[in-house]
């Protein structure tokens, strides 16, 4: 498969796709179609809800690329918020959220991927796992209920059997503590995909 | 906590449809707030990336950039439909300056390759001065936003506003029906753009039809398939 844009950024891609330019669309795929993927399996627990919900984001990303503005944010950041809002979205509608915890065994429909993307992808994910289980416990368990469950900050103050002013510090204070705990280098969303 | 500490709870998507709602009001008004998402942003990003993340089938790629040319294509910022629902009597003028409007748009749709890029300049250029002509008579299109317009000396041009791009391995193909006659192939197009503009092969004799259908890709030599539009001059 050709890769000819595959030296421009996140966020000159984005600006490609505004201009229709479907190339551009198909290598941000190539970029984030994996994390993605996995990112919607993990929240819908079913293969073809993540699919659907994957085909939505980057729809979205097609018809509101226009709109993307990099002073707000990544573009990485900008697509896995768009996938992350329609898996979560999805599942509220189909009742089937999970609530087990972040479990590394789990790896559901896992089609041996290439070898080096794999490397990075389970370097990242050791990274920010690591930087998780530094979290005191209450409030790792409000930010992964809340992002990994699909649970609103009601449900969990009710699930929890906590006011919601605790919920709301529990995130505010844990997602705050994980910014500073994964830092800033690292993150950079860019790997040559060899799929 | 006041508003203002709702950031975490957006950016982890714990809002309901309500609540989220009214941050977003806010969030429009509140330089604090973007700034705190942006950096926030970046954590759940990493949330993102804390997932096992297997390799999805094939076939979603294939999905996603299908749904996606399907699309009609999103370079529509041009209040161009307007135009099109009075322009059964619309001035040449007007006329001219959307085909203008439009053929800016859709040149940047188009590979900057330089023989292709020739080849829409003169083929823009033709169908500009149909368009431009007063004499040019001009006819609305059946089925479709759009019409046609013949000048004088039978020279035709096809306008269509916002058509759907052709399906994959599909190509939308025109014809000129003359009166009695055998439709005679008159281009091929593939939509996507915000207005598409086919110069048409040959001549339009007076009282034919200009249609097009969808026909497989490099076009057929009769039609195959009945007309998604048409016109008749």
């Amino acid at each position: 498969m050709s890769r000819e844009l595959a030296h421009l950024s996140d966020e000159a891609l984005v600006a490609l796709a505004a201009r229709s330019e479907q190339s551009a669309l198909a290598e941000l795929y190539d970029r984030f179609g994996r994390p993605a993927y996995g990112l919607a399996l993990r929240i819908l627990r079913d293969e073809s809800l993540a699919e659907d919900a994957v085909q939505d984001a980057f729809l979205a990303v097609w018809r509101t690329a226009p709109r993307f503005l990099p002073e707000r944010g990544k573009a990485s950041t900008w697509i896995l918020t768009l996938v992350h809002r329609r898996a979560v979205d999805l599942v509220r509608r189909e009742e089937r959220r999970r609530t087990d915890a972040l479990d590394p065994e789990t790896e559901p429909g896992d089609r041996s991927p290439p070898v080096d993307e794999e490397a990075w992808l389970r370097l990242q994910r050791e990274r920010v796992q690591g930087a998780l289980r530094q979290l005191p416990d209450q409030q790792r368990e409000a930010i992964e209920l809340a992002y990994y469950g699909g649970f609103t900050q009601s449900e969990l103050a009710e699930r929890l059997g906590q006011p919601l002013g605790t919920i709301k510090s529990r995130m505010f204070l844990g997602l705050g503590r994980l910014r500073e705990l994964l830092g800033d280098p690292g993150l950079e969303m860019s790997w040559t995909s060899t799929t | 906590m006041d508003v203002h500490d709702l950031t975490a709870a957006y950016a982890l998507d714990a809002l309901d449809a309500d609540e989220r709602e009214q941050f977003e009001a806010h969030l429009a008004q509140c330089e604090r707030c973007r700034g705190e998402l942006a950096t926030l942003g970046e954590a759940t990003t990493a949330l993102a990336l804390a997932v096992p993340a297997p390799v999805p089938p094939a076939r979603l790629r294939s999905r996603i950039l299908d749904a996606a040319a399907a699309e009609r294509a999103n370079v529509v910022p041009l209040p161009m439909r307007r135009v099109w629902l009075t322009r059964a009597t619309a001035a040449a003028a007007s006329v001219a300056a959307c085909a203008a409007i439009g053929l800016g748009v859709w040149a940047t749709t188009l590979s900057n390759d330089l023989a292709t890029q020739k080849a829409l300049n003169a083929q823009t250029e033709r169908a500009t001065q149909i368009l431009l002509d007063p004499s040019s008579q001009k006819t609305n299109l059946r089925g479709g936003q759009g019409m046609v317009a013949v000048d004088a000396t039978g020279r035709g041009v096809l306008v269509v506003d916002r058509l759907t791009a052709a399906p994959q391995g599909k190509t939308y193909e025109a014809w000129v029906i003359p009166p009695g006659g055998e439709p005679q192939r008159a281009g091929l197009f593939k939509g996507g753009g915000s207005m598409t503009m086919v110069p048409l092969e040959g001549s339009v004799p007076a009282g034919a039809v200009v249609a097009a259908t969808v026909e497989r890709s490099g076009g057929v030599s009769k039609p195959t398939a009945t007309p998604i539009f048409s016109a008749q001059t």
